[in-house]
C-alpha cells in the first residue's frame, strides 16, 4: 500500500500534473489565462511526432513479433470489447438513454493519446521501459469502438442506421493525430536510431517541457468544461467516469499477462484501455449520433476520468503492473 | 453599372460536418464558396464557443457561397440530407452581383 502511495505522490508531485492543476484551477477560478488554439494545435502535433518516432525507433531496434502483432490485435479486441461493457454500466446504473449511453460507451472504448503520452513520461521518470509498439496499439484502438456504439446505437434509434460505417472509419483513421503518430512511427522505423540522434534535441529534450505546456492547457480545457457542464452529469454517471477506467485496467491486466509484456508496457496497455477519447471521438458522434448529448460525454471524459487518469490513474496501473507482472 | 441578381447561400454547420458539406458542394459544382471560423454564438442547444475546445466537436463554421437562382433549389435539395439531424442554419437571401457570369 505504501509503494502505491509513493508512486501516486511522486505522479502528482511532477512537474506535467502540476501544470494541468494549475490550468484546472484558472480555468474553474475563470481567470484569462488561455493558450491560443493554432499553439495548442501544434502543441499537440510535436507530442504526437515525438511519441510515435521514439516508438518506430524502438521497434526497429527491436525488430517486429509475433508478440508486437498480438497486443495490436489485443488492443482492437479490448476496444471492441470495453464499450459493450460501458454501454451496460451505464444503462444499469444510471439514467442516460440509450443514445447518450452509447456514445459516451464510444468514448470509453477508445483511447486518449495525451493519457498514453502522460504514462510513458511517468515511467520514464521511474527509470522503467516499454515496447515501442505500444504507440502502433494506440493508433489501432482509436476507431474500433466508434463502430461498435453506432452497432449498438442501431438497436435503438433508426436515425443512427443513416451513417455508413466504412465513411466514419476512414474519417476516424484520416484525423490528424493518427496520420502524424503512425506517420512519425514509420519514420522513426526507417530511420531506427541513427534518425533518432539527428532529431533528438528536438523531439528528446523539449518533451517534458511541451507536454507541460499542452496538459496547462488541457487542465484550462477540461476547467471550462466541468464548469459548464457539470449539470448534466448525474452521480451515477460521474461515479461511472471515476470506475470504468479500472474496470477497462481489470479487463486488461490477464491480456498482458497473457501477451507477456513488460512491467512498463503492461501499464502503457492498461493506461490506453482505461483512457477515454476527447477528440476523435466526440467529433464523430457528433456525425454519426448528433442525438447524443456531446455536454454528457464531453465533460466526463474529460472532465472526471482524464484528470483521474493523470492523477492517480496511471500510479494506479504502474502499481498493479509491477506488482501483478513483476518489476 | 449593371448589375446581376444571384443568391447568396449562407450555411453555419458544426465543423465535423465540413467536409462533407463542402464534398456536396464540389459535386454540386458550384463556381467556388467561402468557410469563415465563427467564434462564439448561442442557439437552441445552448452557448459556444470555439476557445477551449480539444475538439472540433462543439466548434461552428460558416461557408458562404453565391449561385444563380436557377441553381438554389438544386443545392437545397442536395444539401438537406446532411443538416436533418445535426446543427445547421441555412440562409438564402437575394443579392446583387458585378460580374454575373463568375456564377
Amino acid at each position: 500500500m505504501s509503494d502505491v502511495l509513493s508512486l501516486a505522490t511522486q505522479n502528482l508531485l511532477s512537474p506535467m500534473v502540476l501544470f494541468f492543476a494549475l490550468g484546472l484551477l484558472a480555468a474553474l477560478a475563470k481567470s484569462d489565462l488561455v493558450v491560443p488554439e493554432a499553439i495548442a494545435k501544434g502543441l499537440a502535433l510535436y507530442l504526437m511526432m515525438a511519441i510515435g518516432f521514439k516508438g518506430g525507433a524502438q521497434v526497429a531496434a527491436s525488430g517486429v513479433s509475433a508478440r508486437m502483432v498480438a497486443t495490436i490485435l489485443s488492443g482492437i479486441a479490448l476496444s471492441l470489447l470495453i464499450p459493450c461493457l460501458a454501454f451496460l454500466l451505464l444503462r444499469l446504473t444510471s439514467r442516460l438513454s440509450a443514445i447518450d449511453a452509447a456514445a459516451t460507451a464510444a468514448h470509453y472504448g477508445s483511447i486518449s493519446i495525451v493519457t498514453f503520452i502522460a504514462s510513458t513520461q511517468a515511467l520514464q521518470s521511474m527509470g522503467l521501459d516499454y515496447e515501442g509498439y505500444l504507440v502502433a496499439v494506440a493508433a489501432g484502438m482509436e476507431a474500433p469502438a466508434i463502430l461498435v456504439a453506432l452497432l449498438i446505437a442501431r438497436r435503438y434509434s433508426d436515425c443512427a442506421g443513416d451513417e455508413p460505417l466504412g465513411r466514419m472509419l476512414r474519417e476516424v483513421a484520416g484525423n490528424s493525430s493518427v496520420v502524424m503518430l503512425i506517420g512519425a512511427f514509420i519514420i522513426g522505423w526507417i530511420t531506427g536510431a541513427r534518425g533518432y540522434e539527428m532529431i533528438k534535441p528536438f523531439i528528446g529534450d523539449l518533451f517534458l517541457g511541451v507536454l507541460c505546456l499542452f496538459l496547462l492547457d488541457m487542465g484550462l480545457i477540461a476547467g471550462r468544461g466541468l464548469r459548464e457542464g457539470r449539470r448534466q452529469l448525474s452521480a451515477p454517471v460521474i461515479l461511472f467516469g471515476l470506475y470504468m477506467p479500472l474496470v477497462s485496467a481489470a479487463l486488461t491486466l490477464p491480456v498482458c499477462w497473457l501477451l507477456g509484456l513488460s512491467t512498463g508496457g503492461s501499464t502503457l496497455l492498461l493506461t490506453l484501455a482505461a483512457s477515454a477519447s476527447y477528440i476523435a471521438v466526440p467529433a464523430a458522434m457528433r456525425l454519426a449520433l448528433p442525438e447524443a448529448n456531446a455536454s454528457i460525454y464531453l465533460t466526463l471524459s474529460l472532465g472526471i476520468t482524464f484528470p483521474f487518469n493523470l492523477t492517480l490513474g496511471i500510479p494506479t496501473y504502474v502499481w498493479i503492473a509491477r506488482s501483478v507482472i513483476g518489476s | 453599372m449593371e448589375m446581376h441578381a444571384k443568391k447568396r447561400v449562407e450555411i453555419v454547420v458544426e465543423a465535423p460536418l465540413l467536409n462533407r458539406l463542402l464534398g456536396i458542394l464540389d459535386d454540386a459544382n458550384v463556381s467556388g464558396y467561402t468557410v469563415l471560423p465563427a467564434i462564439a454564438g448561442r442557439g437552441h442547444h445552448g452557448s459556444w464557443s470555439r476557445e477551449g475546445l480539444a475538439t472540433d466537436a462543439g466548434r461552428m463554421v460558416v461557408v458562404v457561397l453565391i449561385v444563380s437562382p436557377d441553381a438554389a433549389p438544386g443545392l437545397m435539395t442536395a444539401i438537406r440530407p446532411l443538416i436533418t439531424r445535426q446543427i445547421a442554419i441555412v440562409s438564402v437571401s437575394d443579392v446583387q452581383v458585378i460580374r454575373g457570369e463568375r456564377f
